[in-house]
């Protein structure tokens, strides 16, 4: 297929019908609700399901029922909205359900605001829901990779039998890009005869399936919760995705950034280039599992002084950062969470202050 | 000689850990007989509360999955969505329906959703011991209402029955009790009935079913079910609010823009 010119929420819709996920349950807020104007005349036209559920909260167990129920399922939302929903994100981790979440992201806390943010790293990977429950989460930084990433996220729920999200500011639902989609896959959880509650005359055999997240007996608890951890261990080990720009070579300053303002870096990072300043740049594509490794080796080059965080948050994935340094270098965060992008102009000046001497 | 009575096929041959006198058996074998009646077994889904009732899997023997607090009707309406041709129920306690999930249930029945749920009224909070409901009557004590539901501070009970009967799309509301032979013979019915409806695909169906909870009303099984026929039947009266049948006719058309 030739490229098209899309905007991202729009993007986002088309790539998971291509992505064989035809169920779509969503509430309206700014500033995804496209993907749900896009979905309520497409799916139509592919005989799939669109539901504008009466809350965010109704709608995370509508995804829970379609997706115990063993089909392919997906909502989007916005950062008050997937808080609400984070109820019903616990609940498919504890009961093992494939479903994808996107969060286009808006600033907090409260109602805060419509514009881009990143304020949502904390609750994405590290406190999605109550009790010990992940989700693997994925960081498009354009409207091509938030497609890709929307097609690649429903095999991997299914692998997993986990939730997937996908965290884009505002911005990757917002601006439009030409975009190039992907082939069809396969419209189906191949595994989900084995767990989910299709009825029984649908399935081999004549076992009945229990959709469930309750287990009042202390070691059965314990052991959904070791399986649990042990998928959580193994997307370490199998799904990191990061990209590394200028780390080729000798740079003095190591940028990690990721989504839209990941983007900014690297057009301050060229300028820098042309005046004599290497800087190389991590960024994450996947935030949880996290590129802990990659993270650690580029900032111990013996060239890096420094490492910047940059993101659009008040300091949370800096914290991973940090972690990942392990104090082999001095960590700085830099950062806006009011709407507006940090400039490259003010990375450039951040750069050279943090190269000065004292 | 032929076999009477026995247990439904889709009951597991199980103790409950239901209290004595409580009627949650007595409505889970009426559901589990119109599942082997309309012989819909392989083809069913059930979803179970939170509540006394979160392991009606244990009992009933079909699909089920396992609802967070009030979420049942979201949960069928996925299922029911984008598997239609499955048979879904929802089975809840008036804390379930009634405070956490009244918001689901309202929207769901609104939007003629074609499951089947289940609400077992006994005016309190079972499982987690004793506190007031929406459904509780005035003046009774609970643990969280020790001197008795003031209305003056919470209001009147919730008639949910008939609350949802003031939408216009739901098809099938009917009240019924679980407290004697000839309440359940009724009761069973409707169920049946309501199961029936959603066979044809026709319209959302709930029936309510008022039951007693001897253990936290304070009472034996005996005087339980006396305080339900005369206190709670007098508030919550038996029968049908609404059925497909009478839907139609009544409303006028609705201009649009």
């Amino acid at each position: 297929m030739s490229k098209v010119l899309m905007k991202g929420n729009e993007a986002i819709a088309e790539a998971a019908i291509r992505a064989g996920c035809l169920n779509y349950f969503a509430y309206p807020i700014t500033p995804q609700s496209e993907v749900a104007e896009y979905l309520s005349w497409r799916m139509s036209e592919v005989d799939g399901v669109f539901l504008q559920g009466e809350s965010e909260v109704a709608v995370g167990y509508m995804i829970f029922g379609a997706a115990g129920a063993g089909v392919r399922v997906f909502t989007t939302s916005s950062s008050p909205g997937i808080s609400l929903m984070s109820e019903a994100i616990s609940y498919l981790c504890g009961a093992q359900l494939p479903a994808v979440f996107v969060n286009i992201m808006r600033g907090g806390p409260g109602l805060g605001g419509i514009l881009p943010s990143q304020a949502d790293y904390f609750q994405a990977t590290k406190g999605i829901g109550h009790g010990d429950c992940r989700l693997l989460v994925m960081a498009p930084a354009s409207v091509q990779e938030v497609v890709e990433m929307v097609m690649t996220a429903f095999p991997l729920a299914e692998k997993y039998r986990n939730p997937v999200m996908i965290l884009g500011d505002g911005l990757i639902g917002q601006m439009m890009e030409p975009v190039e989609f992907p082939d069809h896959l396969k419209s189906e959880p191949t595994n989900k005869d084995a767990w989910a509650s299709n009825g029984i005359d649908f399935r081999k055999g004549s076992k009945r399936n229990l959709v469930r997240s309750l287990f009042l007996d202390p070691e059965k608890l314990n052991d959904n919760n070791l399986e649990l951890r042990a998928k959580y261990e193994r997307m370490k080990r199998e799904e990191v995705r990061f990209e590394a720009y200028n780390t080729q070579g000798e740079y003095s300053v190591l940028i990690v950034s990721y989504g839209t303002m990941s983007r900014v870096c690297k057009t301050a990072i060229e300028t820098l280039k042309a005046e004599g300043i290497e800087v190389g740049l991590i960024r994450p594509q996947t935030l949880f599992p996290y590129p802990e490794i990659a993270v650690r080796e580029a900032a111990r080059k013996s060239s890096c002084r420094a490492v910047l965080c940059i993101e659009m948050s008040m300091g949370q994935m800096v914290e991973d950062v940090e972690r990942c340094v392990q104090g082999a270098r001095p960590v700085q965060w830099y950062g806006k969470c009011g709407g507006d992008v940090p400039t490259p102009e003010e990375i450039i000046d951040l750069v050279k202050r943090t190269l000065s001497p004292m | 000689m032929a076999k009477t009575f026995q247990r439904p096929r889709a009951m597991f041959e199980a103790h409950t850990h239901y209290c004595p006198g409580c009627t949650h058996g007595v409505i889970h074998r009426l559901v589990a007989e119109t599942i082997d009646e309309l012989e819909i077994r392989g083809r069913t889904v059930g979803i179970a509360p939170v509540g006394c009732a979160v392991m009606a899997y244990n009992y009933i023997d079909c699909d089920f999955q396992e609802a967070a607090h009030g979420r049942a009707p979201a949960m069928a309406t996925g299922i029911k969505r984008v598997r239609p041709d499955l048979m879904v129920f929802t089975y809840q306690g008036d804390g379930d329906l009634a405070s956490i999930g009244m918001g689901e249930i309202i929207h769901a029945a609104n939007r003629g959703e074609k499951f089947t749920t289940i609400f077992v009224n006994n005016a309190i909070y079972g499982m987690t011991g004793g506190q007031m409901a929406p459904t509780t009557m005035p003046n009774q004590r609970t643990t969280t209402s020790p001197f008795g539901r003031k209305t003056e501070e919470v209001g009147m009970p919730i008639r949910v029955a008939e609350l949802l009967a003031t939408l216009v799309t739901p098809g099938y509301i009917t009240r019924q009790a679980a407290i004697g032979p000839k309440y359940i013979q009724k009761a069973k019915r409707a169920i049946r009935q309501a199961f029936q409806y959603q066979l044809e695909n026709r319209c959302f169906s709930l029936v309510e079913v008022v039951s007693t909870c001897p253990t936290n009303w304070g009472m034996t099984p005996q005087e339980a079910i006396h305080w339900a026929e005369e206190v709670l039947l007098p508030y919550y009266p038996l029968g049908d609010l609404k059925t497909p049948h009478d839907q139609q006719s009544k409303e006028k058309s609705c201009k649009a823009k």
